[in-house]
């Protein structure tokens, strides 16, 4: 007998029932196809996802069950006590209709295999062969349809292939909730479609629905796109090749691939992915399965958004600047020891060296990083932060946030109720958004946002608004009855962006709201790296493995492990990345390390770029030419993710390890620095990524005392005057980040930069929905369409870094500003454009 | 039957006929209010809402009476499954989709007595604990919408429906929902996704209707001849209600003749009735024919021949014969008429109204729908009478709901029992009825 579950564990109530004459045991309620599949039964199917909700459709997987009058549907069929189940190994019923359901779905499916992306990987061929005939009985004329229709930029729908299972629209409407693709028609002219403005007006051309060729034309003006992060996953689940991926579709076939198990590199989220690849090139990615973080999805933005590496301006060599001003391309050997001796002048110079590393490194590398500027810099100069920040959040970081794991997607799964500060899920950590999602259609989960207005994320949560101006928010943790409230339910959950940085008091009062109310506490930062950086040690205040800075005995701890002489380590804590660049710009910074910082991203880029330009000596760490590397003494070319090994931790405190998927001769960034720390006579040790590994995994945990949670005070919202309004702003997730360049078809589903403004304030202004809205500040203006939105008056929302919308670069203020409103576009020439790099 | 010119029905004959719905059909008016009122109209009510709602239940239960809507399930027993004190809505539909081929016994009733479908709606809902009904009305039937519009707002104005109805302390909202012509919003569930602003198409049970239907509420959905009924029953009582029809089908039915008969029309009498008293009623076969295949319920109800002249058609009877009693609308076909013919016409509409959400109902279809064209047009092989039986099977039991199963019935029970006919169009015995010009294509 088969124990699927041991009947009584965990208080699981259970049935016992014989399929295929063997008794099993399993938890009641369960269905009878993943039962089987648990005892080593396949029975076919392709409607079925585990964790889509049953649909019953496509009748593959036809069973008998004894008393039934007819086959049972297994996918739909909940298991029951003393059940006798016959699946196609033993009943001749069951294996007749499934036969025919197979013959069926292939009458009207084209014989494309030799040419179909699937084809290779296809459930329909592989079910074809294992329960189909050998032969066709079908003589008549097949189903045919133009292709292919794009139900967006990304996605291409050939329907001919399409056996109409429904995967894909129910992905869309159950776990995305982006109903944008529906069935339309019906009969066998039932079809996947977007909605379509002709279709409902009817003058389009349409012909009789058995007629071949039946009538629908690609996109036109008026259709409703697929608009929607997530749409790949429908690619990925389609069990034909009728939804195909723009960037892939006729560029490899599945049996030419190598298939490597990687992890996004792209947001917090952590997500499992597979990188196929063939002769040293990436054709694509899919989400890996992983039942604890990404279940089996993962957003567009991780699926397509990979090109970057393999632009044209990637970095082969390194790079030094000679008498003429310019950089040319050295060896290895020149380059090393130039940096060198740039860094060691600056490091024994008046001003010191600072070191810049984003948010973007793999926790191996940070960690290189943070033990560089100790050990070969003799510096706490060190910030991952690269975007507005606050002294209080280190603070915060230092006492609440490094290495915990103190709340994991599991708690979300059994969360009743989520407070949401200072982060748009949807946009900024997309798979902690699905995951939300998915507790709230459980049921008996309950969000509030804390934000100035609801989203369409958040809408598709359900989400309770408590309405806040921009910094405003640390008032209302500390006051609002409904969010105290809310917490002190047992499970509640109070998630905090990185964007409450730029609150004075946010992250104080979260804190505070959390120790008060019982509530778990996450901090959910917008970049893959950010989270591994804080543990690693690349902030001022904090060594690796959360060790103050401040505490004599954190610093001694870190000197016996690596070996170094008391007082190397400087027992002040370093410059933040603000006053780095402050610095900088003004000459008291004697050289900078950066690694893939985008200056665009900073607080103020204007004067990131001062400070790159006006600090004494600049290495650059960069896997492509960029507006760091352009202005860097000496260059050095480092591996993108895909091609070297290391982790990511994700915003759950999760390692997420991963290996090299392809071989090149690129190095890390712990690998040079290695050779530059050895330049200057110090043995780094991080030349292997493995060492690292050992080294950073045997830290034991600090005896020192934690940094004090920060007790910041908040100074409430900004008041606007006539004509003016409160910043409100963040990140789309597809935007103009770096990551994303080449990627045409992915910012194609982009969506559209606009200014979100209140009913009140467009009435005041006169402009109706999209009309021109200009936002500006002493440096200068950005325009783009209203979008009439249920915002607190005085307030105004604009993306940060999408087309039109260089917030930081073209404002130079972010969220909380004040800033001057006006209608249409700006008189004079327009100042803000794309962000220049 | 022998083809002979029109006869005058029989006496005895005559007395089968039981008119109990259809008894103000011919009262000039009924369908006006006040006119309803004079013919017993609302009577029901005002002794409905004297009695315990669970007694209208048991009411219902006692008098036996099933489904008008093909499925033929006990009413009563339908509505005892509505959960009470369960703290939600619950809903009241009344199937009017009408869209079996065939049938036409729901639009008349609501054209020229639709006081009797409103006042079974609101004993129905009293009885369900309902306080709103919908009357789902297929699409094309503008004109009976609009009469039941027209009673459903005299309804109103007499405080038969709305707050407090007759001081009773019972609220019910009552409203005429038009369809958009598919056959599959009469299958209930689709009717239920399609009332909700969804495409039409089945849903998946269980969870069942009683307790997760009309947006997830407990709803009880009836054909528009089970609710009209209710009035009736209330009035005359259960055992009288039962001295019709046969004891596991009892009452009067409303049996609709259509084809080449002397006089089509409704005629209601008890189940039970035979074809050939039918006929007789209706005055004989049309002058010149005799007699071939016809459908006891609708074509989704499998063929029967003039050996089964002397079926009983009630629920049992007519299953007995290998057949379903289904809508009993009785299409009846002569020896001018083609077997072969007349099922790919009634295979187009399966083929055209098959909803396409599983394999083999939208596909099997469209498949045999093109074996019938090639056989039509002479090109038919010996293997496609094969293919046809095997899809069939491959259909039957296998769909996710009704409309597949039914598109099998006329193909099966054409083939049992006139497979001549098709083997004279694959042999060239019979000139083609199609050009091939519907082949195009095919190879
Ligand atoms: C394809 C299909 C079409 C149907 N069409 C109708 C219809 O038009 N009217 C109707 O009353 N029932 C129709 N039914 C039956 C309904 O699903 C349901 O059984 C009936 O409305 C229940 O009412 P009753 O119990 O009063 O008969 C249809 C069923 C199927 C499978
Ligand atoms: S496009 Fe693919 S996933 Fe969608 S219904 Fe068709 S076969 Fe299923
Ligand atoms: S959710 Fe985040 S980690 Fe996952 S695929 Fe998208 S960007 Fe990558
Ligand atoms: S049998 Fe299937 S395709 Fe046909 S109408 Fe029912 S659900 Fe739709
Ligand atoms: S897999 Fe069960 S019906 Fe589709």
């Amino acid at each position: 007998m088969a124990d699927v579950v041991k009947a009584g564990s965990n208080g699981v109530e259970t049935v016992t029932l014989t399929i295929d004459g063997v008794e099993v045991t399993a938890p009641k309620g369960a269905l009878l196809i993943r039962v089987a599949e648990q005892l080593g039964i396949e029975i076919p199917r392709f409607c079925d996802h585990p964790l889509l909700a049953p649909a019953g459709a496509c009748r593959q997987c036809l069973v008998e069950v004894e008393g039934q009058r007819k086959p049972v549907a297994s996918c739909t069929q909940t298991v029951a006590d003393g059940m006798v189940v016959k699946t196609q190994l033993t009943s001749p019923v069951a294996k007749k209709a499934q036969a025919g359901i197979m013959e069926l779905l292939l009458i009207n499916h084209p014989l494309d295999c030799p040419m179909c992306d699937k084809g290779g990987e296809c459930p329909l061929q592989n079910q074809a062969m294992s329960t189909g005939r050998t032969d066709t009985r079908f003589h008549d004329h097949k189903r045919e349809y133009p292709k292919p229709v794009a139900i967006s930029t990304q996605v291409l729908l050939d329907r001919e292939r399409c056996v109409l299972c429904q995967r894909c629209t129910r992905f869309s409407d159950e776990i995305a909730g982006d109903r944008f693709i529906d069935l339309m028609d019906r009969s066998a002219a039932e079809q996947i479609g977007v909605y379509r403005d002709d279709a409902f007006s009817g003058d389009h051309p349409r012909s009789a629905i058995d007629e071949p060729g039946y009538e629908q034309e690609t996109a036109e003006p008026g259709d409703e796109p697929f608009n929607s992060y997530f749409s790949g996953n429908t690619v990925q689940i389609c069990p034909v090749g009728a939804l195909t991926g723009t960037q892939y579709r006729f560029r490899a076939r599945p049996f030419d691939l190598v298939s490597s198990p990687s992890v996004c590199e792209h947001c917090s989220a952590g997500c499992a992915q597979r990188t196929d690849h063939r002769r040293g090139k990436v054709m694509r990615r899919l989400a890996g399965d992983d039942p604890a973080v990404n279940e089996e999805w993962n957003c567009d933005k991780g699926r397509w958004g990979f090109r970057y590496a393999t632009a044209s301006d990637r970095i082969t060599n390194p790079m030094v600047r000679r008498e003429d001003g310019e950089l040319h391309e050295a060896s290895w050997s020149e380059a090393l020891e130039m940096a060198a001796e740039g860094l060691r002048n600056a490091r024994d110079g008046a001003y010191g060296v600072g070191v810049l590393t984003g948010g973007r490194l793999t926790v191996e590398d940070a960690y290189a990083y943070a033990k560089f500027a100790r050990v070969a810099l003799r510096t706490n100069d060190i910030d991952f932060r690269a975007r507005p920040l606050s002294n209080e959040e280190a603070d915060f970081l230092g006492s609440t946030v490094v290495g915990g794991t103190d709340v994991t997607y599991a708690d979300v799964d059994a969360a009743s109720a989520a407070v949401v500060v200072g982060l748009e899920p949807e946009e900024e950590c997309p798979i902690l958004f699905l995951r939300l999602r998915k507790a709230y259609r459980k049921g008996g989960f309950a969000v509030t946002a804390v934000a100035p207005f609801l989203s369409r994320g958040f809408t598709k949560l359900d989400a309770a608004l408590v309405e806040a101006v921009p910094g405003g928010e640390a008032d209302l943790l500390r006051d609002d009855p409904r969010v105290a409230e809310t917490l002190r339910a047992p499970g509640a959950l109070l998630i905090v962006g990185e964007r409450l940085a730029t609150v004075p008091g946010g992250l104080s009062a979260a804190a505070e709201l959390a120790a008060r109310t019982g509530a778990k506490l996450a901090w959910v930062p917008r970049r893959a790296g950010d989270r591994g950086a804080v543990d690693a040690g690349c902030l001022p205040n904090l060594l690796p493995g959360g060790r103050p800075v401040i505490e004599a005995t954190a610093r001694a701890e870190l000197a016996g492990i690596w070996d170094l002489e008391a007082g190397i380590i400087p027992s002040r804590p370093g410059r933040s990345t603000d006053q780095m660049v402050a610095d900088a710009a003004v000459g008291r910074l004697g050289a900078l390390v950066v690694a893939g910082v985008d200056p665009a991203d900073l607080a103020d880029p204007r004067l990131a770029e001062q400070a790159l330009d006006n600090v004494g000596f600049l290495v650059s760490l960069e896997v492509r030419r960029s507006a760091v590397s352009r202005r860097a003494d000496v260059v050095f070319p480092v591996a993108p993710v895909v091609e070297k090994a290391g982790s990511f931790v994700d915003w759950e405190g999760r390692l997420r390890t991963f290996d090299r998927v392809l071989t090149t001769t690129a190095m890390t960034d712990a690998r040079v620095l290695d050779a530059i720390a050895a330049q200057l006579g110090v043995a780094l040790g991080t030349g292997d990524v493995n060492a690292v590994r050992r080294e950073l995994g045997g830290l034991p945990a600090t005896r020192a005392d934690r940094i004090e949670p920060p007790r910041v005070s908040g100074i409430g919202a900004a008041r606007p005057g006539d004509g003016e309004a409160v910043l409100a702003t963040w990140h789309h997730l597809i935007d103009l980040s770096r990551l994303l360049e080449g990627d045409e078809y992915l910012a194609g589903t982009a969506r559209v930069p606009v200014v979100r403004l209140g009913k009140v304030l467009a009435e005041r202004l006169g402009v109706a929905e999209g009309d021109p809205v200009t936002v500006g500040t002493e440096r200068g203006a950005l325009t783009l369409p209203a979008a009439i939105t249920e915002l607190p008056d005085g307030v105004v929302w604009v993306p940060t870094n999408s087309p039109g919308a260089t917030v930081r670069r073209t404002l130079g203020v972010t969220a909380g500003a004040v800033v001057k409103v006006s209608a249409g576009a700006p008189a004079g020439p327009i100042l803000a454009s794309g962000g220049s790099r | 039957m022998s083809a002979t010119a029109v006869t005058v029905p029989r006496r005895e004959v005559l007395e089968k006929l039981t008119p109990v719905l259809t008894k103000r059909w011919l009262s000039p008016d009924a369908w006006r209010i006040d006119v309803y009122e004079r013919l017993d109209g609302y009577a029901a009510l005002r002794k409905a809402l004297a009695a315990h709602p669970d007694a209208l239940i048991q009411l219902i239960k006692d008098s036996g009476l099933r489904g008008r809507g093909g499925a033929g399930f006990p009413t009563g027993l339908k509505w005892g499954f509505i959960p009470q004190n369960d703290g939600k809505p619950h809903y009241l539909v009344v199937n009017a989709d009408e869209g079996e081929p065939g049938t036409c016994k729901d639009l008349p009733l609501m054209m020229h007595d639709p006081h009797s479908l409103v006042e079974g709606v609101i004993i129905a809902a009293y009885a369900i604990r309902a306080d709103r009904a919908y009357i789902y009305i297929r699409g094309e039937a503008v004109h009976a919408a609009r009469r039941l519009r027209n009673a459903v707002k005299e309804a109103y104005a007499a405080g038969y429906l709305g707050r407090n109805i007759l001081g009773s302390g019972f609220d019910l909202d009552l409203v005429v929902h038009s369809g958009a012509g598919a056959y599959i919003c009469g299958e209930e569930t689709a009717l239920l996704d399609s009332l909700e602003g969804f495409r039409g198409q089945p849903r998946l049970r269980p969870p069942f209707p009683a307790t997760h239907g009309l947006y997830a509420s407990p709803t009880v959905v009836n054909n528009v001849g089970t609710i009209s009924s209710v009035p009736y029953i209330v009035l005359g009582g259960a055992a009288w209600w039962k001295t019709m029809g046969t004891e596991k089908s009892s009452g009067p039915m409303i049996y609709s003749l259509s084809g080449r008969i002397a006089n089509p029309g409704q005629y209601e009498c008890s189940l039970g009735i035979t074809l050939r008293e039918l006929i007789e009623l209706a005055g004989g076969m049309q002058p010149g024919h005799s007699l071939r295949f016809w459908t006891p319920g609708g074509s989704s109800t499998p063929l029967l021949t003039a050996e089964h002249l002397d079926v009983p058609l009630d629920f049992e009877g007519v299953a007995a014969a290998g057949s379903i009693l289904g809508t009993t609308a009785t299409q009846i076909f002569s020896d001018q008429d083609c077997p072969v013919y007349a099922t790919y016409r009634w295979l187009e509409f399966y083929y055209h109204e098959s909803c396409g959400k599983c394999t083999p109902c939208r596909e099997g279809n469209y498949w045999m729908v093109r074996v019938y064209r090639r056989i039509l047009s002479g090109q038919g092989t010996y293997e496609d009478l094969d293919t046809l039986l095997d899809t069939c099977d491959n259909i039957l039991g296998r769909a996710f709901c009704g409309l597949g199963d039914g598109a099998t019935s006329p193909v099966t029970s054409s083939l049992k029992y006139f497979k001549q006919d098709y083997l004279d169009y694959i042999e060239g015995r019979t000139a083609p009825k199609l050009s091939d010009k519907a082949l195009v294509g095919a190879h």
